[in-house]
């Protein structure tokens, strides 16, 4: 189970990859179609494609001759709590600036 | 334990309502986002220009333990001393898209103040991203070596 949501977190690390579940989650697309929104050769986005798919976060479907690529929501909800790490680092920047400002106000009452 | 920043990220909504009450009295929290010198303290950052006023803007320079830099800015639309800051906010050098900020302080009793921010994003998409941004950082910090790795050996 560790390991899965390792990969998981893993595989949304890499900005090509990020980029490629932002395209796909307007719609579903082709390998080729999505391909051809990367400068990188179709080799290296067809093995991200592969690694989202393993990590579910990505599901095919085939369509006729050829397979579409959809985003999984079921599983981009199981990484629904990175919003912690921004409320952290909201949290964090306002404590600073109550602490900068209660110096600021004693420094004014002395 | 108490959490005393609250994200409220609505599911398909390109937006985020950030809010904070502070133990500070309203001016004082006003004060933080104005004085240039304040600002660069709590956010850690060069503060290269900050003109509080309606059609004033801003540009910001912070230096990250790699020591790139990075600057942003924006363009501040409504400027309402203790009450309201409206501005947009722009990463350079980046492919984020320009982000539109309600700023909004209200005084709550003993001296206490609080802070809504409400940010609106190009799209749901594009909120999605910035949500994930520091945990991806976080990881990106952790796995720098491999990545680096992983990136050269991807390039040849």
């Amino acid at each position: 189970m560790m390991n899965l949501r390792r990969d998981v977190f893993q595989a949304i690390a890499d900005p090509t990859r990020r980029a490629i579940l932002l395209l796909v989650a307007s719609q579903s697309m082709t390998a080729g179609a999505i391909a051809s929104n990367f400068a990188s050769a179709r080799p290296t986005v067809s093995k991200h494609l592969q690694i989202l798919t393993e990590c579910q976060l990505l599901t095919q479907e085939q369509n006729g001759r050829e397979i579409y690529y959809h985003l999984n929501p079921q599983k981009m909800k199981e990484i629904a709590d990175f919003i912690e790490p921004f409320r952290k680092m909201w949290d964090e920047r306002f404590n600073k600036l109550e602490t900068v400002m209660k110096k600021y106000q004693s420094k004014k009452i002395e | 334990m108490k959490q005393k920043t609250k994200i409220k990220a609505e599911e398909g909504k390109q937006e985020v309502v950030i809010t904070r009450e502070f133990d500070l009295p309203l001016e004082l929290l006003f004060k933080a986002y104005i004085e240039p010198g304040i600002v660069e303290q709590w956010m850690g950052t060069k503060v290269l220009k900050l003109e509080s006023k309606k059609h004033g803007s801003y540009q910001f320079e912070t230096t990250d333990a790699q020591g790139n830099q990075h600057r942003f800015n924006g363009v501040i639309h409504e400027f309402s001393p203790n009450r309201k800051i409206t501005r947009t906010f722009e990463m350079e050098n980046t492919p984020f898209a320009v982000q539109l900020e309600f700023l909004e302080f209200e005084p709550l009793p003993l001296d206490t103040s609080k802070l809504t921010i409400q940010i609106v994003y190009k799209s749901v998409a594009h909120r999605d991203q910035m949500l994930q941004l520091p945990f991806a950082q976080g990881i990106n910090m952790a796995h720098n070596r491999l990545q680096d790795i992983a990136r050269k050996y991807k390039l040849t």
